[in-house]
């Protein structure tokens, strides 16, 4: 058993990270100036009223007595409430967290799809013309600013050329399909609803690769440098000294070890994809997760990011934790005997 | 398989295995090169263990690797000689040429065991892997050849090994298998760089003797690369010593051993524990191996020789002695013939 | 952790001409030192080079395509958008430069410590460092930045700080790592002398991933600022600013493209240059990279 080792000091972690995040944006939420209490309850709102209010919140007690009932709260999933939206965080995160997800596994998609062809070759051919060019597409990809190549996209091939939607998941008017895993990709085809299906397909693309660019070059490196480092190693050069040819021992030899370290990189990147998208949907108003706490943030609706922050710290804790035992599981040498 | 049609093979010495004649080797540095080879020859004939002797740095790994083109392109640039293995010319082959030979006509093994292989994959693809390669034969039959193959390598329950992985094998146990591995094709040379360096001394001897053995059995050429001399002294019928990039002396193991003719040789000898008389310091060679980026213009053993003069600012080239065309050194003052220490 | 790496041996110069021969050897490490070079010069030389003053209205030419008289077009208001790019350089240049650096020094003077320290201190610190960094970095950046205010001051504290961790985790591995060290060990039956170049030696390559990151963080940061920019947080309106100048294209962005893609531009260009340095960088200083 042992991977009964990692998962407790997993959730061990789990707990302490929570615990640490809510702090921090417990005591990040208590710098602001201004009174939340006055901001719920209007302008116009008489200065009874907003003691009212204050003290239904708990705002008039003392900061250590606030946090550990938010902490009390937080053990049983309640994240509060948005200042914004007047609806519970956890509701708001839960009605938006399909959609990030679905843009953010499409983003990695491609991302590895071109990435990792992308870095063997930049390492088979290490310094050679083809190295440059992956090598110069990855820092643009790492230098770009996401939002921006965004905003390019949609003047390219929204304003130009019509061929993309400038924005939204499906088009005005039309009807998502039944909300079986709240991904549209995935319900449209289940229900067989074909227009939707590429409606939808239409619309994730621009989001997609603008997400998916950035990470491009990061799946691209981490190849490469996994790559070099496998081409380096002496059972590479034993399988030359026996007559393999480049192909075979690149692509059956050195890719698969060189994939199992890169495991942890591709899903931290998923990691990054989530809470990344959070300015490539407000420029494509993609209603996910990022778009809502971008406008949490400008609101300073602080119950709102607080929520945001605990709920994606928890996610990457339980995603490191899934990177950890699936790299357990395919290296052979920490399976164990066979 | 022993006699099979190579192009080119009509050439001359028709029956060295691997003919090294004069072979010159750089690679370039920050800061100028480093002459890896400075005109080393050497010969392997059918069915000859010969052992080439140096310290790390002479050069004596850079030929092996060089005889089967496995140097990393564009790293090195050959600047003379030739190098001839099996008839063909391996300087001038294709990539293409050189892969059939590699494992099949040739077959090379290193000296860590376990980073030789392939750690995620199990013995048996990996067996599979190079017997497809160079023959064409069903599943059942790679198998059962690979199986045959480790039984004839003295492996107990070979079945039972295929399936491992190799962090799960001893180091003995891996050397056996590589050993296998370089078989499989039944190459006419095999070329053994420091196989046992890695090991224990007590399983040294026994993949020592395997080695041996199945070359023995088999008519298989060995060249075989090492450092240690009381190991060339026990397996090799003839040897070459080889000193920061070129042969120095080169002859019948007995023979270079009872009477080394050249210092760096004779140093080499008098250091080993079985020569020195017990209880004693053991001697060793004073001075340093030379910057090879920056070799003296004589002799590259200058320095270090007690018996350099104002002739050895000229390089010395290898002659023969005695009349023996074998049996060479290269030394301005060859040392007379002593008897055995 | 690295063994012996490459600039163990050799004296400064050594180092400096080993440098220029692996710069030489690296066109694309070249061109990143290029840009950069154009970059800083440019934005230092804003007062000369800019056409305009940044902050100048001329309603008469709002919204201007790119002419001779405006290379990269005219915002909303008039005002000259190369110069406010060449101005807004310096916000999001100093702040890149700035943030890197105070970080990373703060960060591993810390870890330095902490390691230094060990048992209790040490424990709580990693532990302190490990949640910091399993939240996400932007958002915690943005809230912060947003709970200080939107200042480029507020921005450039806000960065730094949450950055800050990723440092003393680094500078804490790495003076562990010395400890350990073989050679460190054997420097103390040395003499005197001797031990003082080991620990140099040590010292430099010790020195070398964090070098390495804070090359590569000044890019990050630019991006990070230019993000802040964008929503709004960081320098504010009239200050031309990078981002901020994004954002504000993007009312206009179908038929003024200019307003949005010059200033996009300079912030890719820029973090691009960086980031090819700080790639040549670490290509020079690790040796695990190097060809057998």
């Amino acid at each position: 058993m042992s991977w009964l080792p990692i998962v407790k000091k997993r959730l061990f972690s789990l707990v302490l990270v929570v615990i640490g995040v809510s702090l921090i944006t417990f005591v990040i939420s208590h710098l602001i100036p201004g009174d939340p209490a006055r901001l719920i309850a209007g302008e116009r709102a008489t200065p009874a009223i907003v003691a009212h209010i204050r003290h239904q919140l708990g705002l008039d007690l003392p900061l250590y007595e606030q946090y550990w009932h938010y902490l009390v709260r937080l053990a049983h999933g309640d994240l509060g409430m948005s200042i914004r939206t007047h609806r519970p965080v956890l509701q708001d995160i839960r009605a938006f967290f399909p959609a990030t997800l679905e843009l953010a596994l499409v983003a990695l998609f491609l991302a590895t799809l071109i990435g990792i062809p992308l870095g063997v070759l930049s390492a088979v051919y290490r310094n050679k013309t083809v190295d440059q060019v992956v090598r110069t597409i990855s820092v643009t990809g790492i230098s770009t600013p996401a939002f921006w190549l965004g905003l390019g996209l949609i003047v390219v091939f929204y304003g130009r050329l019509g061929w993309f939607p400038g924005g939204g998941r499906l088009d005005q008017g039309l009807a998502p399909p039944a909300d079986i895993t709240g991904f549209y990709l995935v319900d449209s085809l289940l229900t067989g609803n074909i227009p939707v299906f590429f409606n939808a397909l239409k619309h994730i693309v621009l989001p997609a690769f603008t997400l998916g660019f950035v990470h491009l070059g990061i799946v691209a490196r981490q190849i490469r440098s996994a790559m070099l480092e496998q081409l380096g190693e002496d059972y590479v050069r034993t399988a030359r000294a026996f007559g393999l040819s480049r192909m075979t021992v690149v692509v059956h030899h050195a890719l698969p070890n060189a994939l199992i370290p890169s495991i942890t990189v591709l899903g931290l990147a998923l990691g990054d994809l989530l809470y990344g998208a959070v300015l490539t949907e407000t420029v494509f108003g993609w209603p996910g997760m990022g778009a809502y706490v971008v406008e949490s943030i400008q609101a300073l609706d602080f119950p709102a990011v607080m929520g945001f922050a605990v709920v994606v710290s928890f996610v990457y804790v339980l995603l490191n934790l899934v990177i950890d035992l699936l790299y357990r599981w395919i290296d052979p040498r920490i399976t164990g005997v066979s | 398989m022993a006699d099979a049609t190579m192009p080119g093979q009509a050439r001359a010495t028709p029956d060295a295995v691997l003919d090294v004649r004069d072979l010159c080797l750089e690679f370039p540095v920050y800061k100028g090169s480093v002459k890896a080879l400075n005109g080393v020859s050497l010969r392997v004939g059918p069915g000859e263990i010969v052992g080439v002797v140096g310290e790390s740095g002479s050069g004596k790994s850079v030929t092996a690797m060089a005889a089967l083109r496995l140097l990393p392109p564009g790293g090195f640039t050959v600047t003379g000689g030739t190098l001839t293995l099996l008839g063909r010319d391996v300087l001038a082959a294709t990539e293409k040429d050189m892969r059939a030979v590699r494992g099949r006509d040739a077959a090379m093994i290193f000296q860590e065991p376990l980073t030789a292989l392939n750690p995620t994959k199990r013995i048996g693809a990996q067996l599979a892997d190079v017997i497809l390669c160079h023959q064409n034969l069903t599943k059942t039959q790679v198998r059962d050849k690979a199986v045959a193959l480790l039984r004839d390598m003295y492996i107990s329950d070979p079945e039972q090994i295929l399936r491992r992985y190799p962090f799960e094998l001893s180091g003995g146990m891996r050397q056996r298998v590589m050993i296998a591995l370089a078989f499989s094709c039944d190459p006419r040379l095999l070329i053994a760089d420091e196989p046992t360096t890695a090991l224990d001394v007590t399983v040294q001897r026994q993949v020592l003797l395997l080695l041996q053995e199945k070359a023995r059995e088999r008519g298989t050429a060995v060249l075989f690369i090492t450092h240690d001399m009381a190991v060339v002294s026990q397996f090799c019928d003839r040897v070459y010593v080889m000193y920061a990039g070129s042969v120095v002396e080169q002859g019948n193991t007995r023979e270079v051993m009872a009477r080394p003719r050249h210092p760096y040789t004779r140093g080499l000898l008098q250091g080993l524990p079985e020569n020195a008389p017990p209880a004693t310091v053991l001697p060793s060679i004073r001075g340093q191996v030379p910057d090879m980026a920056a070799l003296p213009r004589g002799c590259a053993f200058r320095d270090r020789c007690d018996h350099a003069d104002d002739a050895c600012a000229v390089r010395p080239a290898l002659r023969s002695l005695d009349g023996d065309a074998a049996r060479k050194a290269a030394c301005w003052h060859v040392l007379v013939e002593e008897p055995a220490p | 952790m690295a063994g012996v790496s490459v600039l163990v041996q050799g004296s400064w110069r050594d180092t400096l001409s080993r440098f220029a021969y692996q710069l030489k050897k690296s066109p694309m490490t070249m061109l990143g030192l290029g840009i950069i070079v154009v970059v800083l010069a440019a934005v230092a030389g804003a007062g000369w080079l800019a056409p305009y003053d940044p902050n100048q209205i001329g309603l008469v030419h709002r919204l201007a395509p790119p002419s001779a008289q405006h290379w990269f077009g005219t915002d909303e208001v008039g005002r000259d958008i190369f110069s406010r790019v060449l101005f807004g350089g310096r916000q999001s240049v100093g702040v890149g430069l700035f943030v890197a650096f105070a970080s990373s020094i703060v960060g591993s003077a810390a870890g330095c410590f902490s390691g230094v320290m060990g048992g209790r201190v040490d424990s709580i610190v990693m532990r302190a460092m490990d949640v910091v960094l399993s939240v996400p970095s932007l958002v915690l950046t943005m809230a912060l930045a947003a709970a200080l205010g939107p200042s480029l001051f507020n921005a450039m504290l806000a960065i730094t700080i949450v950055r800050i961790p990723f440092y003393v985790r680094l500078a804490r591995g790495q003076t562990l790592g010395i400890r350990e060290m073989a050679y460190v060990k054997a420097a103390r039956t040395f003499g005197a002398t001797r031990r003082h170049i080991v620990s140099w030696h040590i010292a430099r390559n010790a020195l070398s991933p964090i070098i390495v990151q804070t090359t590569l963080d000044i890019g990050n940061a630019i991006l990070m600022a230019a993000a802040l920019g964008f929503i709004g947080l960081g320098a504010q309106q009239p200050t031309a600013e990078w981002g901020a100048m994004v954002a504000t294209g993007r009312n206009y962005l179908l038929d003024q493209w200019w307003y949005t893609v010059f200033p996009g531009f300079a912030i890719l260009i820029t973090a691009m240059g960086f980031n090819l340095l700080g790639d040549g960088v670490r290509d020079m200083l690790d040796p695990r990279l190097k060809v057998k």
